[in-house]
């Protein structure tokens, strides 16, 4: 199985596509500094018997005035920004992928029973996806927060009530060619029930494309979760995402303390730019027409 | 012609309404906005009054009717904070956005179109790698991030551009304009910028993707067989062709501009209709809130429909039906 892999034309391709392999290792580091992380630094930065207000607003390592016990700084309660970095991260990825898995669950399923049986089921679907996409997901999470209210469980309600949609539009379409084609006719006239042909038959046949479409999402709720908590909907203060961080840093960004907000983006654009990289190779490799 | 045009009419006032009721019911699961109007130490009477005063009492298809009617009648509902029509506090901040958005446009265009024809042109190059890996950067950077370190750069450590505010404005036929003065595009140029990023990396990376698809059709090497500059060759006959996938996205784009509006206006304090609505959603102030929601949507399917339009102008192949 390995060797086939890499024997593989894939495994070729990626070989030889640098952004391919920058993204995946920077996909991979971070995933990395998420699992074990929290492992390595000696402060949890949410228990606060570990904070000690004379280590506050301690510049990074390289400035004068910087603490070896802190490389990138600290904050206001005198809490590593680095620990809170790699705590953080957790709840972004988390968040990301969650909302990315539900949303790819719900728009699969929708898409199949939309593609499947058509008439009105489809329709109400389609015009559903429709009116949502001619606005701004970040629009639709933001007015869906401000609804709601702020929350990590609320968050991940609001992405997926973003991200279905284009996993729908795209199963649907699929389906749509699939079915068409003879081996789901032959099920047909086997007489399998409906539900047994849409699992074993078309669902695997529709899954490629969304491949690529699920690695660049979690990059984008990634994105559209920081915004949120950027703005004060997203996640609560008790569970600092990335966003959360910037927006708390740039509360003190006028009295110069640029530390504390500028490292977290920083790591947002790293996982985002890895994702986004490894998802073109994705694209390229995944879609058949441009080979 | 005339079918289809009646036909996206009926489609969009559909479209319209679904959004109101949308946002309506929405709106009537967040807190009681009573709170936000009564003092601390009101009374119970004073707060029941307060709520049948705003109408609160009723049940949510009255309040809802009532809405409509009204909002068919020109009437969109008071701010329970500024104690003023919703609409007329909204149009009040909207030249500030639309003025930000269209500068954040062009700069956008005029930076993306240029960069992605020759990186599609020459799409091995080391400059055009260079801009690909920087487009990319752009969409991966989380925007409001972006309006940070340009403030903390721009106007903290180097103090050439204000860090919030519109500056100066000046009254051009009634409205209150800030690019005619020079105080306001000293004001403008960092929100523009922050702001044009993300869709200046998403144009170039689509002008680009539909240079490299043109070049490889006959027309292309019939031109340049026929002798044409390279600049015509890439201009005349390879992007106007190019272009129309990017027409939709420009579309698409002006949607996000408005939406992106909402966290640079925060970010720099620009007094425009974006800053208003995150108030609004702090202070529950739900007209404001329904207001904005509602305007923005019209002015999204109005782009829409006026995309499909300009689509067949530039298209001949593409028709209406």
């Amino acid at each position: 199985m390995m060797t086939r892999f890499l024997h593989s034309e894939f495994f070729h391709n990626y070989k030889h596509s640098s952004s391919a392999v920058i993204g995946s290792t920077l996909m991979l580091g971070f995933a990395f500094a998420v699992i074990v992380g929290p492992l390595l630094v000696a402060q949890n930065p949410y228990d606060i018997a570990s904070l000690d207000l004379m280590d506050s607003y301690k510049p990074p390592l390289w400035l004068e005035g910087g603490d070896p016990r802190f490389p990138l700084g600290t904050d206001g309660q005198g809490r590593d920004v680095w620990a809170s970095i790699l705590y953080g991260a957790r709840i972004s990825v988390f968040i990301g992928l969650v909302a990315m898995i539900a949303s790819c669950t719900i728009g699969t399923f929708l898409g199949l029973v939309a593609g499947f049986y058509g008439g009105i089921v489809d329709s109400v679907i389609m015009r559903i996806a429709d009116i949502q996409l001619s606005f701004p997901s970040i629009l639709i999470a933001l007015f869906l927060m401000s609804a709601v209210g702020t929350g990590v469980d609320k968050v991940l309600i609001a992405l997926t009530a973003v991200g279905w949609v284009v996993y729908a539009r795209t199963v649907r379409g699929s389906t749509l060619s699939e079915i068409e084609k003879e081996y789901v006719q032959a099920a047909k006239v086997a007489g399998l029930p409906n539900h047994k042909i849409i699992r074993k038959h078309v669902l695997p046949n529709v899954l490629t494309p969304l491949i690529v479409i699920a690695t660049i999402q979690v990059g984008t709720f990634v994105l559209i979760e920081a915004s949120l908590s950027f703005l004060g909907v997203g996640v609560p203060i008790t569970q600092p995402s990335l966003g959360l961080l910037i927006k708390n840093g740039f509360d003190v960004l006028f009295s110069g303390l640029w530390w504390t907000s500028v490292f977290p983006g920083i790591a947002i654009m790293i996982l985002v730019f890895g994702i986004n990289l490894f998802g073109d190779f994705l694209r390229d490799e995944l879609n058949p027409r441009l080979k | 012609m005339l079918g289809y045009l009646l036909k996206r009419l009926i489609q969009m006032t559909l479209v319209l309404w679904v959004v109101s009721v949308i946002v309506f019911i929405m709106m009537s699961f967040t807190g009681d906005p009573v709170f936000m109007v009564v003092p601390i130490d009101a009374t119970d009477l004073e707060i029941e009054q307060a709520r049948r005063l705003l109408g609160l009492d009723q049940s949510v298809l009255v309040q809802y009717w009532k809405f409509m009617t009204s909002l068919l009648h020109g009437d969109f509902g008071r701010s329970y904070v500024f104690r003023q029509p919703a609409m007329t506090l909204i149009l009040e901040r909207l030249p500030a956005t639309v003025e930000m958005v269209v500068v954040a446009m062009v700069l956008a265009v005029a930076v993306a179109i240029p960069l992605g024809v020759y990186a599609g042109a020459n799409p091995n190059g080391r400059i055009s790698r260079t801009i690909m890996a920087g487009s990319l950067m752009g969409i991966s950077l989380p925007g409001f991030w972006v309006g940070m370190v340009l403030i903390y750069l721009f106007a903290v450590t180097w103090g050439i551009f204000p860090s919030s505010g519109r500056g100066d404005t000046a009254e051009v036929l009634g409205l209150r304009i800030s690019l005619v003065t020079r105080d306001g595009w000293h004001h403008i140029a960092l929100p523009a910028i922050t702001l044009s990023l993300g869709t200046m990396a998403i144009l170039l990376r689509m002008t680009r993707a539909g240079m490299m698809e043109v070049s490889r059709q006959d027309f292309m090497k019939f031109a340049r067989a026929k002798g044409a500059t390279r600049r015509d060759v890439l201009y005349k006959h390879g992007l106007k062709n190019a272009l129309i996938p990017v027409i939709t996205i420009f579309g698409l784009q002006l949607g996000d501009l408005i939406a992106f509006a909402t966290i640079t206006e925060t970010i720099f304090s620009w007094p425009g209709m974006g800053k208003l609505l995150i108030d609004s959603i702090y202070r529950a102030d739900r007209p404001v809130i329904v207001v904005y929601l509602m305007l923005v949507a019209l002015i999204f399917v109005v782009i829409n429909f006026l995309v499909d339009i300009v689509y067949t102008l530039i298209d001949p192949r593409i028709t209406l039906k």
